[in-house]
């Protein structure tokens, strides 16, 4: 008997108390679900102000613009901020957001050549992003247009993240069926951090240590 | 101490000199009151705690009930998605496979990222025999590998550790594992977590095989999620060519949607944020994105045993949070090494001696280490009754160690009272539990007590006995002075 088939039959025995009422695949949709789908209400403007502020609590640091023309003098000056000389690119993420980045600045465009080891020497990434969930400040990204693939977002130290208004939810439960399971994900609620010397909280040990979102209000 | 669990000595043996180390539980004292005090606020910020919780757990109990279906399925999406499934009965099993798909590779070097069923199998021990270096790339699990130390809590496992002696150990050991800690390092956090970025990131950019776990793995789709704080994490899964991920069959759930409920559960009752740093998750391989060879080894090693057993069962509910360790007095007294396996505390109490059985001495001792006071079930996210399962697990060691349903309680209790008298190891951590609890414990356990089951029989039926007069310390100290060993 294989590992697979001995597993599967020590499952069986030892369900023998379980009845089997018939030969339908049972249904986990009938689990009863007595939580909320949301605990926030359905107040756009509350909603935004509600990831600006978790945003904010998880260190993520947040920039607001009024609308998506807005964008490009944001990004161009955290950049100049930051004094990042090269900047990774995603396929897809929309040409006017760089309208303003300074000429010296070097654009890495997603490819094979962006090796992991070439991400290393890196300074910035911008990307957007597939949906931000304000109860608990969390940037969903799913590696589709704009994105690019993980190790963009993961390499490089400093991480400028822009949401849309469309993209923001209120909770989890209404997080999930905007996501695709099948696109790998990587959900991010502030940068990277760590608790383990004593529980002080340090940021960044692997990830980018600085995460900055530009929020388009309209 | 070595590397390993094997040989360990009972839990009161080892709890003897743990709870001696005066650092050792200043440390455990401020880490679980910390966590424990952070993690009552996150869950009071959700007004449905209660209706979540009891999803979390009706939504496992379903998966348990079914988990054969739930398995079948989940093999069936992570093949169609491109990954490889292989089965493993037991610990030697899944080391043999996770051995050979690294052999294969050509490699002899992979980074991990923090799990807890490797550490169950010993699987880095496994590695190291067929001459291939695992590297921890977690922060606290880096600081134990290189202290050549062993975990001692779920969610922060070099708890144990202060800041001075994790420089010690950076500065010592770091050199031999690849690249050194900066001169002049001071105990500053800040600074030894960015000696563990430069050290670990060399180790990132060359792996070409990943090790994992996963948190859960989803039937419906063949996804699987980890949680994380650090990105070690992510780099760790998405880095590397080869990507092996060595996952307990108890952490299937049947559908994408489910995750809504864990995500909330987990995070607040572990590192009682609204959510951690990062979550992964991947289906199968992506074209040019992320590890393009993908294994998943299940891993039975005791869980079919645990699932046999009807009042047992729930233990496998556990989604790992390590709430329950930090509202544990015996924890926090005794630390996470005497328990002797990767799960301490409470659910190690109930975990370990299913997984692996009651026959050895430490085994045994486990379902003893317990006040049963009840905060245990109280936190759990998935509403595990420890205290139940310890009742009964008292009963099994009691009758020899088989699974033997059904017997009345109060029968076991007397039992289990007899064989504590002919077994002193046992009966010590009792009454060492009980005299570390004394002022703290109720003559009898609260009334509202939600214990159902035998638990509940023995509460409603008996007092606490009286405890001695001695504190803990006292007695220890004295006893130490005598010279008296076990
Ligand atoms: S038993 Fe419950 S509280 Fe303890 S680690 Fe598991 S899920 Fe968390």
């Amino acid at each position: 008997m294989s590992s697979r088939e001995q597993v599967l039959a020590r499952i069986r025995t030892a369900l023998a108390d379980v009845p089997r009422e018939s030969e339908a695949a049972p249904d986990p949709a009938a689990v009863p679900r007595g939580y909320r789908t949301t605990h926030t209400g359905e107040d756009p403007a509350a909603i935004r102000e509600l990831l600006a502020e978790n945003l904010a609590d998880y260190r993520a640091i947040v920039h607001r613009v009024g609308d998506e023309s807005e964008v490009a003098g944001a990004v161009g000056r955290l950049l100049a901020e930051r004094g990042s000389k090269t900047v990774a690119v995603p396929d897809g993420l929309p040409a006017d957001w760089l309208a303003e980045v300074a000429a010296g600045t070097e654009r890495l465009a997603e490819g094979p050549e962006l090796t992991a080891r070439r991400l290393d020497s890196v300074d910035s990434v911008v990307t957007g992003c597939a949906v931000a969930i304000a109860e608990t400040g969390t940037i969903v990204l799913d590696a589709a247009e704009g994105q690019g693939r993980r190790r963009l977002t993961l390499v490089p130290d400093h991480h400028i993240c822009v949401i849309r208004p469309g993209q923001i939810v209120a909770s989890v439960p209404q997080a999930l069926p905007r996501l695709d399971p099948r696109r790998p994900q990587t959900w991010i609620s502030g940068p990277s951090a760590t608790s383990d010397i004593e529980l002080d909280r340090v940021e960044g040990v692997h990830g980018p240590r600085t995460l900055e979102v530009v929020l388009i209000d309209d | 101490m070595s590397r390993t669990f094997v040989g360990m000595p009972p839990f009161p043996t080892a709890a003897r000199s743990s709870t001696k180390d005066g650092q050792l539980r200043a440390n455990l004292t401020h880490a679980t009151h910390t966590i424990r005090d952070k993690r009552a606020k996150a869950v009071a910020e959700l007004d449905d705690w209660a209706e979540l919780r009891e999803a979390g757990k009706r939504i496992k109990d379903h998966t348990l009930r079914h988990l054969d279906h739930y398995l079948e399925q989940l093999e069936a999406s992570v093949t169609a998605a491109g990954g490889q499934v292989h089965w493993a009965a037991d610990a030697a099993e899944a080391n043999r496979i996770v051995t050979e798909l690294v052999r294969a590779t050509g490699e002899t070097e992979v980074v991990k990222v923090k799990s807890m069923a490797t550490q169950e199998i010993e699987l880095n021990e496994a590695l190291a025999k067929a001459g291939i270096s695992a590297y921890e790339t977690d922060l606290a699990e880096l600081i134990v590998q290189l202290g050549d130390d062993l975990p001692s809590h779920i969610l922060v496992p070099a708890i144990h550790k202060n800041r001075s002696e994790i420089r010690d150990i950076f500065q010592d050991a770091m050199g031999r594992w690849g690249r050194p800690a900066p001169e002049g390092l001071t105990d500053r956090p800040a600074e030894l977590a960015e000696a563990a970025r430069l050290h670990l990131r060399e180790k990132f950019l060359r792996a070409k095989v990943g090790i994992s776990g996963a948190n859960f793995m989803i039937a419906e789709t063949g996804t699987l999620v980890v949680l994380e704080s650090e990105g070690n994490g992510r780099m760790c899964l998405t880095l590397p060519e080869t990507l092996i991920s060595v996952v307990g069959i108890e952490k299937v759930l049947p559908r994408w949607q489910d995750l809504e409920v864990f995500l909330q559960l987990l995070p607040r009752s572990s590192t009682a944020e609204r959510m951690n740093p990062y979550t992964s998750t991947w289906t199968g391989t992506s074209d040019g994105d992320g590890p393009q060879r993908f294994h998943l080894v299940l891993v039975d090693n005791g869980r079919t045993d645990t699932l046999a057993d009807t009042v047992g069962r729930q233990a496998l509910r556990c989604i790992r949070c390590s709430a329950c360790l930090n509202v544990c007095p015996v924890y926090e007294r005794a630390g996470g090494h005497a328990y002797g396996s990767a799960y301490p505390g409470p659910i190690g109490a109930i975990l370990t001696p299913q997984l692996r059985g009651v026959e050895s001495e430490l085994d045994a001792s486990l379902p003893y280490a317990s006040s049963l006071c009840g905060a245990c079930y109280e936190v759990c996210p998935v509403a595990i009754d420890i205290p139940e399962v310890l009742v009964h697990l008292r009963e099994r060691v009691a009758e020899g160690g088989g699974h033997r349903d059904g017997h009345r309680v109060e029968g076991a209790v007397m039992r289990a009272t007899t064989w504590l008298f002919d077994h002193p190891a046992a009966l010590g951590a009792v009454e060492r539990a009980a005299g570390a609890m004394r002022g703290l414990v109720p003559r009898r356990l609260p009334e509202k007590l939600p214990l159902p089951g035998p638990a509940k029989a023995w509460n409603d039926s008996r007092d606490l006995p009286e405890l001695p007069e001695e504190s803990f310390r006292d007695w220890w100290k004295k006893r130490e002075q005598r010279g008296s060993g076990e």
